[in-house]
């Protein structure tokens, strides 16, 4: 993880992929998000959706879990290198949250995020603000999913 | 048939849902499976961090608000999904324990220009604690089927 003050709007970096199966649509819906389009596939074809599709929260809550784990890798390769550990979150919300496609059962997600603004915290002096706009797209190519999201991250120390 | 459609949920109109408890069990759950970030897993590796001890995904915040609505009145109606989230605002934290209520207001209505079975509502919701302490808002649209569609021109 970078510094605040390495951090360039236009950075992009991979989150990482994954793969929708009917179970995990299924029963994250029937937690979450239990529509008969989420967790019935007959209901689901009679739909205006035409076929099973995850939760939208489900499609998103995905793109955390994959942010979570792209952050701890570049955590432990910066340890590894014997570079500090830069903290980051937590999250003051999100927005322009857009479902553009339904995720169907076997789609494949790929999740990026670009750095789209970064200013200083007023109330946390030791920390930035990094705001990304994150996109998932189908194996097709469709883009999917997309979130704008700011995050606290830590600054140099000698800076602050 | 449903019971609910786009006209039931007019400018104003404000409905409360829940409560629900939201236990430590199910918190670190969540967070473990979508979330794994020490604030939300472990009370000691928290209380160092800006949330000051162990809170809520502020995913799981919105997955149990779905969740919340879903039973207070989208599966009673003509729901035909949401295009997205407008915005969501994690203003305090959810801690183990907490008993919670959704306060959803109707912002705007409008019908769809290009669907005439269809209406668009646009809401607030707001996550409550017992003592009325909104911790989330959320403003959303939601796609609702309409009881008379618009006659085709």
């Amino acid at each position: 993880m970078k510094y605040f003050e390495e951090i360039q709007v236009g950075d992009t970096f991979a989150v990482g992929r994954h793969t929708f199966t009917a179970d995990e649509i299924k029963a994250f819906a029937q937690r979450f998000d239990p529509q008969l389009f989420h967790i019935d596939e007959t209901a689901a074809e009679r739909s205006h959706f035409g076929a099973l599709c995850a939760s939208g929260w489900h499609t998103a809550v995905v793109w955390m879990r994959l942010m979570v784990d792209h952050r701890r890798g570049l955590i432990e390769a910066a340890r590894a290198r014997g570079e500090p550990a830069v903290g980051i979150g937590p999250a003051l919300g999100f927005r322009e949250l857009k479902w553009l496609k339904p995720v169907y059962v076997g789609d494949t997600i790929e999740y990026q995020s670009e750095v789209v603004e970064t200013r200083v915290s007023n109330s946390r002096p030791g920390s930035g603000l990094m705001t990304i706009r994150s996109t998932g797209v189908n194996q097709n190519g469709e883009p999917v999913i997309s979130l704008v999201s700011t995050t606290f991250v830590e600054r140099r120390p000698e800076v602050t | 048939m449903p019971k609910l459609h786009w006209e039931d949920f007019q400018p104003g109109a404000v409905a409360i849902y829940g409560p629900r408890l939201v236990t430590r069990e199910e918190i670190v759950a969540f967070a473990a499976e979508f979330d794994p970030q020490p604030m939300h897993l472990d009370e000691a590796a928290a209380s160092a961090t800006m949330l000051g001890g162990l809170g809520a995904s502020g995913w799981h915040t919105c997955c149990l608000l779905m969740r919340m609505i879903a039973d207070g009145y989208v599966l009673d109606s003509s729901s035909m999904g949401s295009p997205g989230i407008d915005e969501v605002r994690w203003l305090k934290p959810l801690r183990p324990g907490t008993n919670i209520r959704i306060r959803a207001t109707v912002l705007e209505s409008r019908p769809s220009n290009s669907r005439p079975e269809m209406g668009l509502t646009k809401f607030l919701f707001e996550v409550l604690d017992e003592a009325g302490s909104c911790l989330t808002t959320m403003i959303t649209t939601s796609m609702l089927g309409r009881r008379q569609p618009e006659p085709r021109p």
